[in-house]
């Protein structure tokens, strides 16, 4: 489904990634790890359009998308959250994500109707799913950063993607956290049908969780496998798993 | 159209000064009805750029570039041309509104500061042509004896007119800004990186932003030469944009109609204390630091957070977060 081809990012004289592959079937659960700086946010800019890069091919369901802007692979069926949160502080945990519903159903540029009662119930539902039915009038700046984390997860879905991006979904949560959260959204890809593309720096998680892991080191791909496969691998024990 | 997007209480507030306002003209003396008309007038033009920076989050600091544009070309039109006058009444927003274009194309590439930056540059260079190309617009002096037609040749039509136009145009705005259009762009306001991610075009949102914003400073243009039957280069200059951005500011801009307060406040200012003083930019200074010291969220969102539990409804965002971006 999604296809990432030796895909280069500098910034200045640094390559933060450098000849990157990535490959993500239909229906997969596929984590992306490496230590700190081995750049996988950076990848996953240049997956969902924040970052173009200087070379190679990122083709989603044989299209390729590389440097188009986010909004425009936004409406090709990819949607992503943030490593650091990244809401709508100011508006409601309901507003946050009917915003993306209203885009999705390509009515933000509507003028003449109340906001207010479109797109409720899709709003709602998914509100629902994540389990934040109950503060759907909290200002989105207010909530706790766990609340804030799923929030992100939820405006992701409101555009309703084949793909999901989650950068880090459990970043700053804690181990109890981490395997809810990490419940909820397996249980939101077979529910709804979500391909999902993660990275994640607890690696009981992602072992347990991912179907496919790829490596990656100062902005090289190491190895992408199964987790037994990767596991397996001497280069990745020496660079990563090493202790 | 209205239903769920207001409350009984406000709608009867509301209707209550709109009948006081009726009332008033031929019981108060002429030069309050002058007051209350400039008021309206400013309001409107304070209301339009609160669309740009409180509900878009956009630096638009020249804003009243585009007032002294609509108000221009209704000016030109009347004295130079054999026109309706309401041909001239229409083209003033619409000019404005293609100036607000233009400036805007270039604007929206940039962000924040530069943003307001490049406003006032482009925005100077428009005040620059009508203080300099003295044969069409009258240079320095401006235009004046500025025809109207016998329906608003007395203050008092005047300003009946004015605030049934500026009554419409804040329906108008309310309904723009209850809108999916105006949820969207509130959205952009908190994080423009986040709602490009969610599939929001983000620069052609805050360009028809701009465009709908300055069309409504077009209208204010008119609606001063209705008033005051002049223009003169003033009216675009950087002080009169700092103006309506402090009663922006000062009125509360997280606020539906904290602007028309903010007008209020400042033309009455301007009027009795700037009379006395020459030091009016000064006075300004003095206001604006005070308010982000004193009163962030502006006189109405300071007394609507007061009396939260009875106006919760009209608390268009709370203000327990500091956290913008
Ligand atoms: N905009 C930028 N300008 C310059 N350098 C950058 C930029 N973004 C990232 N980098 C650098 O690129 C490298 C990769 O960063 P990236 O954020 O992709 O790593 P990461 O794998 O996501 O790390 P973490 O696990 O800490 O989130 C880092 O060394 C970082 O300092
Ligand atoms: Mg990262």
């Amino acid at each position: 489904m999604l296809q990432v081809e030796a895909v280069d990012k500098s910034f200045g004289d640094f390559m933060a990634v450098n000849r990157a592959n990535l490959t993500v079937g239909k229906g997969e659960l596929v984590a992306v790890i490496g230590p700190n700086g081995a750049g996988k946010t950076t990848l996953f800019n240049l997956i969902t359009g924040q970052l173009k890069p200087d070379r190679g091919r990122i083709t989603f369901k044989e299209e390729d998308i590389s440097g188009l802007p986010p909004y425009h692979i936004c409406k090709k069926g990819v949607a992503r959250s943030f490593q650091i949160v990244n809401i709508f502080p100011r508006l409601t945990v309901f507003e946050n994500v009917q915003v993306a519903v209203l885009s999705q159903q390509k009515r933000s540029s509507n003028l003449f109707r109340p906001a207010q009662n479109l797109a409720v119930e899709e709003t709602n539902s998914i509100l629902e799913d994540v389990a934040l039915s109950d503060k759907i009038m909290d200002i989105a700046g207010s909530l706790s950063h766990g609340d804030q984390k799923i929030l992100e997860i939820a405006i992701a879905l409101g555009n309703e993607p084949e793909l999901l991006v989650l950068d880090e979904p459990t970043a700053g949560m804690s181990p109890e956290e981490t395997f809810a959260t990490m419940g909820l959204i397996k249980k939101l890809a077979s529910t709804r049908g979500l391909t999902i593309l993660f990275c994640e720096h607890d690696m009981e998680v992602v072992f347990s969780f991912a179907q496919s892991i790829m490596v990656m080191h100062q902005g090289r791909t190491l190895i992408q496998g199964k987790p037994e496969e990767v596991r397996r691998n001497k280069e990745v024990q020496e660079a990563y798993l090493g202790d | 159209m209205f239903r769920g997007i207001i409350d009984l209480k406000s709608l009867w507030l509301i209707g209550a000064i709109f009948i006081i306002l009726l009332i008033l003209p031929p019981i108060i003396p002429r030069f309050y009805t002058y007051i209350l008309t400039l008021i309206f007038v400013t309001a409107l033009l304070a209301m339009s750029l609160n669309l740009c920076v409180g509900y878009g989050g956009m630096f638009q600091f020249h804003h009243g570039v585009f007032y002294g544009v609509g108000a221009y070309t209704v000016a030109l039109m009347l004295t130079k041309t054999s026109l309706p006058v309401w041909v001239g009444f229409i083209a003033g927003p619409i000019v404005a509104a293609a100036v607000g274009l233009l400036i805007g194309w270039f604007c929206v590439r940039l962000t924040r500061l530069y943003f307001g930056m490049l406003q006032i540059s482009l925005g100077s260079l428009i005040w620059a042509i009508a203080f300099r190309w003295y044969t069409l617009t009258g240079g320095d002096d401006g235009i004046h004896g500025i025809p109207m037609p016998s329906l608003l040749s007395s203050l008092n039509s005047s300003y009946y007119f004015i605030l049934i136009i500026l009554v419409i145009c804040l329906i108008v705005l309310y309904l723009i800004v209850k809108s999916p259009f105006g949820r969207t762009l509130q959205a952009i306001r908190d994080n423009p990186e986040r709602c490009e991610a969610v599939g929001v075009n983000v620069r052609r949102h805050q360009l028809i932003t701009i465009v709908i914003a300055t069309f409504f400073a077009g209208i204010a243009g008119v609606l001063f030469v209705v008033l005051e039957h002049s223009v003169f280069p003033d009216l675009m200059f950087w002080v009169l944009s700092l103006e309506a951005f402090i009663m922006c500011l000062l009125g509360g801009w997280f606020t539906f109609a904290g602007p028309v307060l903010g007008a209020a406040i400042m033309i009455s200012l301007r009027t009795f204390v700037g009379i006395y003083t020459e030091y009016w930019t000064l006075i300004l200074g003095i206001v604006l630091i005070l308010l982000i010291f004193f009163l962030p969220e502006g006189v109405m969102g300071y007394f609507l957070e007061k009396f939260k539990p009875r106006a919760k409804e009209v608390v268009e965002r709370s203000s327990e977060l500091n956290v913008a971006g």
